[in-house]
Order: structure tokens, then C-alpha cells, then sequence
């Protein structure tokens, strides 16, 4: 069988407040309803490799949305714009929350949606996607890939842009969860990934998580040495298992 | 990780982008994910004017080594050159100086 088509494109999408944005959106070009996917980008910015998980999900059947979390900071290039984010310490995680919100509406108004809607992020996109999980409606099931800071051990970390670590809102958590996390990460650590399984094991949430020897932070990555081939592999078949399970039509 | 550390060094200068000089009074300095290099962490430091509202960058995206390489290199070339301005070109007493001219 040969590969599927796909199309993928940038999109104007409503997120908090309304404001207009834009997004990068990819979907097979059959006909059909498919599971839609928000993916997260992490700090640095909308860059190129998350377009490229945009277009893997497409590719694997997916209707899939990455929201530019700093297009009210344009114009300019996702680089330095993302850089000027960063320069003012982030963006609020309510604005993120509202960004994915309508995110997860762009996806359900489409008429190839199937009516379910996954999201997953990585790096600070993964604290994202957990902290969505337990405060955006919608969401039926999410993927938190090394979100650092979901544990807060040092509360300087916290201000008004991060007001609350995620762990504390765990207990709404109302999807199921999965977690990808590499042993040799600094942020979060093999200890940090325990006490958050250690909650959601406490609260009986539905989650699964999975950790990976000789692999740290971002080891999907194929754009860093940080990329581990063998441990990506696997990591991606679990995450297609899981929205294949929590997904289908 | 995604750090969200900056640290912000004041700077007097000008630097050169895509549209040509700019003044800069701020360097925005970072070891985090880079956007560009292919480096799982490394020194970013932004150049901008922020009195100017900080739209416009100069950036560099470089490995821990050549960071420290960097600072090295900086301080020899401050050290070696201010010694290097300091001495007189001409050397000589007055009138010495008086008679080349």
C-alpha cells in the first residue's frame, strides 16, 4: 500500500481572548473523519521540528494543529519572536491554557473531525499539556513528553506567569495521561517523574508512563545530539498506541 | 530543559544585523535549548535596543566551550589591547616629537 497524502498548511485560529493567531495545521487529504491533535511547542519557539510532528502525525492519520504560542509578539520570524518571550520571562500558562482551548475548537469545527481531540508537548510543552489536561475541557487524551517543572522543588520558580506547578492540579486531571520521560534527564528528574507517578497513582488516575535508559531530555529530537533513535522508536509507537486507543472514531 | 533564565548585560555599542547597524544598549543572555545550533544546550546571547523596543536581534547560538573559549579570548583582547593603546606611538622627548615635525 502506498503512503497516504497529506496537506499541511498555516491557519488563522481564535485562541484566549479571542485574538486571532496562527497556527500550523496538517491532515490527510482522503476523505474521512480523523482524531485530532494539538501539538505543544516548547519554549524556544514554533520551530521546524515541530512542524515536523505536525506533518508525522498527518502522516499516521491524524488532523493535527501546533498553535504559535507568541504570535501576538509578531511580526518577525517564530526565532525572534520566541526570543523576545523569552527575553520577558514567557508567556502566561492561562494564555497558553485559552491558546490551546481554541486550539482543540479549530480542530472539533473542522468536518473531518471524528470528535476526539488528543494533545501532547514537549519539553516546557509537556508541563503545558499536563497543566491542559487538568484545566481544558476537551481534551481526551494527552501526552506529556519530559514537561519539566511539573514539580516545583524550588518555589522561586513560581510568579505570575507560572502561578501554580501541575502537580497541584492533578487531581482534575479528567483524561487519560501518558509520559514519555528519558532516565538521564535533568528537568524532569527520575525522581521528579516517581513523585508524579507517585500522585497520579494516589489520585487512581488513568496514566501510563514510560521511561527510557540511556536517553535524557528531548531524545526525539532529530535535530540534537540528544536524539536516541532506538528509544524514539519505541517512544512514538506508545504514543500512537495510546491515541490510537483514547482516539479512535 | 526550558529554563527561562536571561540574564541581561547593559551594553554601550552598535551591531549588525540584517538591516544593517543598529545601536544595541542590551545583550540578553541565555543557556537553554537553542532555536538553530544543533547542540542540546547552548550560550544564546540576543544583542537589542530595548530603549528602540527591542525588535530587531543580532544572535549568536554557541556550544559551553566556545563560550568560556569566547570570555578568554574577550578579556586577552581588552587586556592586549588596552596595553597597546596606552603606549606612545612616537617615542622620544619633546623635542624629539617636535623635530619629526
Amino acid at each position: 500500500m502506498s503512503h497516504q497524502g497529506l496537506i499541511a498548511e498555516t491557519v488563522s485560529f481564535r485562541g484566549y481572548n479571542g485574538d486571532q493567531g496562527e497556527a500550523y495545521y496538517a491532515r490527510p487529504t482522503r476523505s474521512g473523519t480523523f482524531p485530532g491533535v494539538v501539538v505543544i511547542h516548547h519554549l524556544p519557539g514554533w520551530d521546524e521540528w515541530i512542524t515536523e510532528v505536525v506533518r508525522k502525525f498527518a502522516h499516521h492519520g491524524y488532523a493535527v494543529i501546533s498553535p504559535h504560542f507568541y504570535f501576538r509578539e509578531g511580526p518577525g520570524t517564530p526565532d525572534d519572536v520566541g526570543a523576545r518571550v523569552r527575553a520577558t520571562g514567557g508567556v502566561p500558562d492561562a494564555q497558553i491554557m485559552g491558546d490551546v482551548a481554541g486550539s482543540i475548537a479549530y480542530l472539533r469545527a473542522q468536518k473531518n473531525a471524528n470528535g476526539k481531540v488528543g494533545a501532547i508537548g514537549f519539553c516546557s510543552g509537556g508541563r503545558h499539556c499536563y497543566l491542559a489536561a487538568c484545566t481544558v475541557p476537551g481534551i481526551d487524551a494527552a501526552v506529556d513528553c519530559w514537561g519539566g517543572n511539573v514539580i516545583v522543588d524550588d518555589p522561586k520558580a513560581l510568579n505570575a506567569k507560572r502561578p501554580v506547578a501541575p502537580i497541584e492540579l492533578s487531581e482534575k486531571l479528567a483524561c487519560p495521561l501518558l509520559g514519555i520521560f528519558g532516565n538521564d534527564d535533568e528537568n524532569p528528574t527520575a525522581d521528579q517523574v516517581n513523585r508524579t507517578e507517585a500522585k497520579l497513582k494516589q489520585l487512581k488516575k488513568n496514566y501510563e508512563f514510560h521511561r527510557y535508559d540511556g536517553a535524557g531530555h528531548a531524545f526525539f529530537n532529530t535535530s540534537r545530539p540528544a536524539y536516541r533513535a532506538e528509544q524514539a522508536a519505541d517512544g512514538w509507537n506508545k504514543v500512537f498506541a495510546f491515541f490510537k486507543k483514547h482516539l479512535a472514531g | 530543559m526550558c529554563s527561562y533564565i536571561v540574564e541581561k548585560a547593559r551594553l554601550t555599542g552598535s551591531a549588525k544585523g540584517p538591516n544593517g547597524w543598529m545601536k544595541i544598549d542590551t545583550a540578553n543572555v541565555y543557556f537553554d535549548h537553542p532555536y538553530h545550533a544543533p547542540l542540546d544546550h547552548a550560550l544564546g546571547i540576543d544583542f537589542v535596543c530595548e530603549a528602540d523596543g527591542a525588535r530587531e536581534r543580532v544572535a549568536v547560538e554557541i556550544s559551553r566551550e566556545s563560550a568560556l573559549a569566547l570570555i578568554e579570548k574577550i578579556q586577552a583582547a581588552l587586556a592586549s589591547g588596552e596595553a597597546a593603546h596606552a603606549t606612545p606611538s612616537i617615542v622620544g622627548t619633546t623635542s624629539d616629537v617636535a623635530s619629526v615635525f
